[in-house]
């Protein structure tokens, strides 16, 4: 085999490995979706939406106090965890010096890969315990400080990402550093920072660990933010794991909405990135 | 607002090669604006300007060349200490803008009084007014009433005025390239600038925008000092009244335009600009 052909070879069996790789992962987001999207529309009903749950043996009801609740829970955590990640992001793009700021990135990094059960522990420990029984509060600081170096790392990434060029114009007109950076650098970037928040708050909206032992469950409607609330993907961990038939159809119904929820912030994020300041997309 | 009919008498010829129609005007009969005193520049250990000294008048054109890497953008930078933006630089010497030193002035008021125009045009990405207002905004120097009529003002200064009165509402990156850096133009004089600091304005522009640019330059220097520094020496012999040359962070000669041009007095002066290196 001469040169030439052996390259030809080499190209493509590589480009046939890379496909099919890419292929599998496609495939797998598809199949997951569909067998999820197939199922869950199935027991999908509008009373599921609207009623709270029956007694076991009792057959309809619905979760309605879940999606409340999760509903609740990501509110929390957005007011928590985005303004702090925000404002320590955005410390760290334009302010940070470099060893203090090496310390922070290096600690979101971390606390990006702490397991989501530690947070709830943490969370437990912060707030359930001193409280004495479980709340939406405790269930929505554990996602809010998940949330936390997620907003921080693409906060700041996207504000690196806005062109010296553009401070340096402000600047040069006689704006403070802060006044550069607020009314300059970013209003460039906030249409990126606000689709990391919301990819974020995706993220954390199906997590099930940090919600065991901290917003725990409900089979009621919670009033106010310090009662045991239930959320969707604990629903999905109960009911899925639990006996009945009837449960588990509930579950692919509460699967289906979670996914819905999470589908309608990537895509909403997307739209959001789409429009954004050509400043970020040259 | 400086007057857009100049009071000096200072004659405009679009165009027509300036730095050589205007020879005999004396740099002595120049009003002062400002005065460097050896000025030398480190970026952390690095020295990249040696005891540079230079006078540059008010009113008028100077034009800093010399090949790239030679210090020039650096000392325009320093003008209105625009290299404190960056880490571990340092300026050591004397900047005198009329007199006052530049480095115990609030930097904030210095570089309202000495505007920059950059080398890659740099428009904020909000609408066209809102481009030429951000610099009256952020100083509180306009009442609502008075801002759409400085807006016009700079943008007619800035030559661009009939190519968008009317999309001022539009997004500045709609613009073309010379349109933009035209914008980036009025944006600095709207705030009423004494110096106008140019960093290779036309570097990325085609001939005709560069052309329009070199025009309203002449139209400027009746109301504020300019400072241009540029790759293209025949830029430099169209547009300034003077003309300083930079080798290797140091300035080797500075001159009026003609003399620079015709009779340097330095070996490597007439080496650059008769093109046998950089």
């Amino acid at each position: 085999m001469n040169r030439l052909t052996w390259r030809k070879f080499v190209n493509a069996v590589m480009l046939t490995l890379t496909g099919l790789c890419a292929l599998l992962s496609v495939s797998v987001l598809v199949v997951v979706l569909g067998y999820l999207g197939w199922n869950g529309w199935q027991y999908l009903s509008w009373s599921f939406l609207t009623h709270l749950p029956t007694p076991v043996g009792e057959a309809g009801g619905g979760m309605a106090n879940a999606i409340v609740g999760s509903g609740k829970l990501l509110l929390i955590a957005a007011l928590t965890g985005i303004p702090t990640g925000l404002l320590g992001g955005i410390y760290l793009a334009e302010f940070g010096g470099k060893t203090f700021s090496f310390m922070v990135r290096y600690t979101a990094d971390l606390l990006n890969g702490v397991p989501s059960i530690v947070m709830g522990i943490f969370a437990y420990t912060m707030v359930v315990l001193p409280m004495h029984h479980f709340s939406a509060l405790a269930g929505g600081l554990a996602l809010g400080v998940m949330l936390i170096p997620i907003v921080l790392r693409s906060t700041e990434e996207f504000l690196r990402a806005v062109p010296r060029p553009l401070r340096e114009g402000a600047l040069a007109l006689g704006a403070s550093k802060w006044k550069a950076i607020a009314t300059v650098v970013i209003p460039a970037s906030i249409r990126a920072i606000a689709t990391g928040a919301l990819l974020g708050l995706a993220r954390v909206a199906g997590e099930t660990a940090p919600l065991l032992f901290t917003s725990f469950n409900n089979q009621f409607w919670s009033h106010g933010l310090n009662q045991p609330t239930a959320s969707l993907p604990v629903m999905i961990y109960i009911y899925a794991t639990g006996p009945y038939t009837d449960w588990h159809r509930q579950a692919w119904a509460a699967g289906f909405i979670l996914l819905m929820l999470v589908l309608v912030a990537n895509i909403g994020a997307r739209l959001i990135l789409s429009r954004g300041s050509p400043a970020l997309r040259g | 607002m400086g007057n857009l009919i100049g009071s000096e008498v200072v004659i405009n010829m679009p165009g027509v090669d300036r730095g050589m129609a205007e020879s005999g005007k004396s740099a002595d009969a120049s009003v002062l604006k400002i005065a460097v005193g050896q000025l030398n520049f480190y970026y952390g250990q690095r020295q990249v300007l040696f005891n540079v000294s230079l006078d540059i008048p008010d009113r008028e054109i100077t034009a800093l060349i010399g090949p790239s890497g030679c210090g020039k953008s650096t000392f325009l930078r320093t003008l209105n200490r625009m290299h404190e933006t960056l880490r571990g630089t340092r300026a050591e010497g004397k900047v005198l803008l009329d007199g006052q030193d530049i480095f115990e002035l609030d930097v904030v008021k210095l570089r309202r009084r000495v505007g920059m125009v950059f080398q890659k045009s740099n428009p904020f990405p909000k609408s066209i007014f809102e481009n030429v207002a951000y610099g009256l905004r952020i100083n509180g120097m306009a009442r609502r009433g008075q801002m759409a009529e400085v807006v016009e003002k700079s943008l007619r200064r800035a030559a661009l005025w009939d190519e968008v009165k009317d999309h001022l509402h539009k997004s500045a990156y709609a613009l073309s390239g010379g349109q933009q850096q035209r914008l980036c133009i009025a944006r600095a004089l709207a705030v009423d600038p004494e110096v106008l600091l140019l960093d290779e304005p036309c570097s990325a522009l085609d001939p005709i925008a560069t052309a329009k640019i070199e025009e309203l330059l002449f139209d400027l220097c009746d109301s504020c000092a300019i400072v241009i520094v540029t790759h293209n020496m025949q830029q430099a012999a169209r547009v300034a009244d003077h003309t300083g040359f930079f080798l290797l962070g140091k300035l080797i000669e500075f001159n009026k335009t003609d003399v620079i041009f015709k009779q340097p007095a330095q070996k490597e002066t007439e080496d650059y600009i008769t093109g046998r290196f950089g």
